[in-house]
């Protein structure tokens, strides 16, 4: 062990990369680091949370932290009162993101279990009523969102609202729309926490039972036990698949030898039964292609509903695949079989009483973790989804009206600062002047756009300040993969090695070629057979698991996406090794040990 | 129908088990449930019988049998002396010699061998001729036996052990008549363990039957049960087979069998090979299969005594050496059972107690 008393830096030490300065100000004040407060922020353990927020935030992108760390944390700590844990305080730093869970003081947490037990209690008990609650009102605000548009401001009021005597004109429904839309947004992450704290505490409990039973089980068997083998998550892969079947059975496979997906479209227009074919797709659409090749918390974030190219490419390499007589299904069957298999076997060595509450705790965990696994799709997919899409329509309306260049650019400016922009646009056409901004704006754009270039150009750190002696916030270690472990392999994580160590997330012993991809845009260099190396993955990948023959990931617990699609897939995956995807490079041959939790450089590559 | 005179372990019908002796119908029972003892064959009662009763009839034996006196030890000594001489002297019909020879040269074909497997040709008595073990010729084991006329030789020495003074005037004393003894010979391959081992299927230091403990180091098993090797430790999960913990010891040195002296040699491991794991991820997985596997066939946890041969690749290389149920664990009942919490109760329970601690 390298205890050398070693600890990660001050946030308030860690420089800023050169051209970013002044950019404090693109998030909220509460947010980042305030001077103000130094000896206060410099006695928490702060690490980064790259999992979820991998690249620089730009500034209205901040918003999707802010409310889900926010609500994640009001769950604890207001709503079920979990004993031991409150919320987890996060700050944003050089652009990328860092949390700091925080305990309860151990003399008062014997005092919130009853009411812990009342509060989580019935939810337990009610689970699958109040989580068909939970869909209607997530569907409601789904629909909510659709509901708005933003269109530019007309000439005159309309007539209708002269003689209905409505005394509003069309900026006040534009600016109500705005902040709507904000709200619904982050009504949507309310909801994402309402259920998904308790899944991870009925999985820990479930876990932390076996550990004890069964002394050194592996994590993922305690996973394999628990997972669930039809999930939304994984419908619109699967969707594509069932496409893919339908079109050769159809005989359209010529069509597919397009590049274009519109070509593509066009072609099975005019075949014989390609009609039938373009109703499936059409139906597959709505609502399984809301789905992000990235994580639902970027504005940069592509969904396939409006980049068709995208499932298409993977549609494509499906009948490809169907063509040459390959199997695409994932092997539900097989993953179902083993499940039960595992289970029985773990049960059937505990004597009767131990069994009786092996089986009532497995029964509540595996109640509780399809949500666990399936909220993503509804969440973070299809909900934020159709929120990013509404706010490009938005910016899209504000740059035909000039207040800027692309369609990117109003996420340069933080969500309170769009208001004054529709103040901006909603003023000048009453007044009749043209508006300030698209004079003044276009400036502060490419100023902050240079800040947040910069800022990217350096990696976070891992984690500031001094790291505890043992992590045991349990929310931290599920979710995040934090441990006292791989703080541990942090700190001494300097010295370049060509062995790394991280989560044994889904098992299995691979070789083969190393491809790094650091953003959902560069997944089509992949090629068959080659090994997915990435900070992290997005669930939407699911696709290209059918090219690859494991996943190493820096960062990402047992429960991590990328473990999560890698044991549906059947595919090794080593997560949360903290470095691997800047000490592997592109062509390097290594071994990926899924059951071990290691992955190896084998072939350093020859410098050309 | 012309008897069969010889049947390897795997290939023996039901009822043709009685014609292997104890200690072949047990190692058959065992090949037949794909347990991977040492493969070999019986040669069969009806072998023995055949080659006794043509003697014995020929030279008036069973009638010299007949009159003897127990009491009188020197005339005992003196007609067990002659009968074991005349077994060892005698040529094995040619028929019977045939059947054995087949099967030891497809023996040594399984090994890749050209007809110089050495094997343990060891007697198999049937229980109700001799219930004692110590007059059974159980102690008739004869290792490394290499060669056609080896193999023939050490058969008939098995046979005339059937002979001694004290098996004679014991069948006499309880009245069990010449005519009716039987006598199986087991031919088995002899392990050339390149690792061997212990193996349990459980965890002994809790109990846990969820996982498999392996003991190994190099070379043959004696040095790991006798303790003058540390041997690599590792423990495996029983149900997804990773491994779950491993000590990896500095095996210094090896027993290995030198078949020439038929003897067992002890030698020095090369000092990086000693401190590396004896065991590769793969073994320890087929390992335990194989473990798994004997417990399910027992029906309890199981102490396995194992050998890697040396002779053979991967899985098959796997030698079951001894198979005894485990005693510590299985009889302890529940003196030292904890409580769980179920429910809410235990729900925070887990959430409270650190989780890393638990690791």
């Amino acid at each position: 062990m390298t205890d050398k008393k070693k600890k990660f830096i001050s946030p308030y030490e860690h420089t800023a990369p050169k051209g970013s300065e002044g950019w404090k100000e693109l998030y909220p004040y509460f947010l980042v680091f305030q001077e103000q407060l130094k000896e206060q922020e410099e006695d928490k353990f702060f690490f980064c949370d790259s999992q979820h927020w991998p690249n620089v935030f730009k500034p209205f992108d901040a918003m999707t932290v802010e409310f889900a760390v926010k609500c994640l944390s009001q769950y604890n700590s207001r709503h079920y009162v979990i004993p031991p844990a409150n919320g987890v305080d996060f700050k944003i730093h050089n652009g990328y993101c860092y949390m700091s869970p925080v305990a309860v003081s151990p003399e008062l947490i014997e005092g919130r279990v009853p009411e812990f037990m009342e509060r989580a209690g019935y939810y337990f008990q009610n689970w699958n009523e109040l989580l068909e609650n939970w869909h209607k009102k997530v569907k409601r605000v789904i629909d909510d969102m659709e509901s708005i548009h933003f269109e530019p401001l007309p000439d005159r009021v309309d007539i209708q609202a002269i003689k209905g005597g409505v005394g509003l004109d069309p900026t006040f429904q534009m600016i109500n729309d705005y902040n709507k839309l904000i709200s619904l947004c982050y009504e949507t992450w309310q909801y994402h926490f309402e259920f998904l704290n308790l899944g991870y505490a009925a999985y820990l409990d479930f876990f932390g039972f076996c550990k004890e039973v069964f002394p050194g089980i592996p994590d993922l068997s305690v996973a394999k036990m628990v997972q669930g083998i039809d999930v939304d998550l994984f419908r619109p892969d699967d969707e594509l698949k069932k496409l893919a079947k339908l079109a050769i059975s159809f005989g359209l496979e010529k069509c597919f030898e397009k590049k274009d997906v519109n070509e593509a479209l066009h072609c099975i227009a005019l075949e014989e039964n390609g009609g039938q074919w373009l109703q499936a797709w059409e139906k597959a659409k709505h609502p399984w292609f809301n789905y992000t090749s990235g994580n639902g918390f970027y504005s940069s974030d592509k969904y396939w509903i409006e980049h068709l190219d995208i499932p298409y490419g993977y549609l494509k390499n499906y009948v490809e695949k169907l063509q040459r007589g390959e199997v695409i299904d994932r092997p539900t069957e097989a993953l179902e079989a083993e499940r039960d298999r595992i289970t029985t076997e773990y049960a059937e060595s505990l004597d009767d009483e131990a069994r009786a509450i092996f089986e009532g705790k497995l029964g509540l965990a595996r109640v509780v973790f399809p949500y666990v696994e399936n909220h993503n799709f509804y969440i973070e997919h299809w909900a934020m989804g159709v929120f990013w899409r509404k706010t490009r329509e938005l910016s899209r309306m504000l740059k035909e009206q000039g207040f800027w260049q692309q369609e990117s650019d109003m996420y340069y400016f933080r969500r309170e600062e769009i208001l004054q922009v529709l103040f901006d646009y909603g003023n000048s056409w009453a007044v009749g002047v043209p508006a300030v901004g698209p004079a003044v704006l276009q400036e502060e754009i490419s100023r902050r756009k240079k800040i947040v270039d910069a800022l990217a150009t350096a990696p976070p750190q891992p984690a500031f300040n001094n790291p505890p002696k043992v992590v045991t916030e349990p929310f931290t270690i599920m979710l995040w993969g934090i441990t006292t472990e791989a703080v541990e392999s942090w700190l001494g994580g300097d010295e370049k090695s060509s062995h790394m160590k991280g989560m044994a997330a889904s098992p299995g012993l691979v070789e083969g070629y190393a491809r790094i991809i650091n953003d959902a845009s560069e997944l089509d260099q992949l090629k068959q057979g080659e090994i997915l190396v990435t900070r992290v993955t997005a669930p939407s990948w699911a696709p290209v698991f059918n090219k690859i023959v494991a996943t190493v990931t820096d960062i990402g617990g047992m429960m991590s996406h990328a473990a999560i699609v890698c044991r549906e897939y059947g595919l090794p995956a080593v997560t949360g090794t903290g470095s691997a995807s800047t000490q592997i490079k592109t062509g390097m041959k290594i071994r990926v040990d899924g059951g071990k939790g290691t992955v190896e450089i084998l072939e350093e590559l020859v410098e050309a | 129908m012309k008897p069969t005179y010889s049947l390897f372990f795997k290939d023996a019908k039901p009822e043709q088990l009685e014609s292997l002796g104890g200690k072949g119908k047990s190692l058959a029972s065992m090949s037949q449930a794909d347990l991977p003892v040492p493969q070999g064959f019986c040669v069969t009662t009806d072998a023995f019988v055949a080659f006794i009763q043509d003697l014995m009839t020929a030279k008036g034996l069973f009638a010299s049998l007949a009159k003897l006196d127990t009491k009188n030890m020197g005339s005992l000594d003196k007609l067990s002396g002659e009968i074991r001489s005349q077994i060892l002297n005698k040529t094995i019909a040619a028929d019977i010699q045939e059947d054995i020879l087949a099967s030891y040269r497809s023996l040594c074909e399984m090994y890749g061998k050209e007809g110089d497997l050495p094997v343990a040709v060891r007697s198999s008595a049937t229980a109700e001729d001799l219930p004692d073990a110590s007059f059974a010729g159980q102690q008739d084991t004869y290792l490394w036996v290499v060669g056609e006329d080896e193999v023939l030789s050490h058969i008939k020495m098995c046979w005339a052990s059937l002979y001694t003074s004290r098996a004679i005037a014991y069948r006499k004393d309880h009245n069990i008549p010449e005519e009716d003894i039987h006598m199986s010979v087991v031919v088995q391959k002899m392990v050339n363990a390149r690792v061997a081992g212990v193996t349990m299927t459980l965890n002994p230091t809790n109990g846990d039957r969820t996982k498999i403990a392996i003991e190994a180091s190099y070379g043959l098993g004696e040095s790991v049960v006798s303790g003058t090797v540390t041997p690599d430790n590792y423990l495996m999960d029983k149900v997804i087979f990773e491994l779950v913990e491993s000590s990896i010891q500095d095996k210094k040195i090896a027993l290995i069998p030198d078949p020439a002296n038929k003897r067992v040699i002890e030698i020095e491991v090369d000092p990086v090979k000693a401190t590396e794991a004896c065991l590769t991820r793969d073994e320890l997985i087929f390992i335990s299969k194989i473990a798994k596997r004997i417990e399910k066939h027992y029906g309890c946890p199981q102490d396995i005594e194992w050998a890697l041969d040396a002779d053979a690749e991967g899985e098959e290389a796997f030698t079951l050496l001894q198979s005894r149920p485990e005693t510590v664990w299985s009889n302890k009942k529940t003196e030292t059972k904890k409580h769980y919490m179920s429910g809410m109760q235990g729900l925070v329970g887990s959430l409270i107690n650190p989780l890393s601690a638990k690791k």
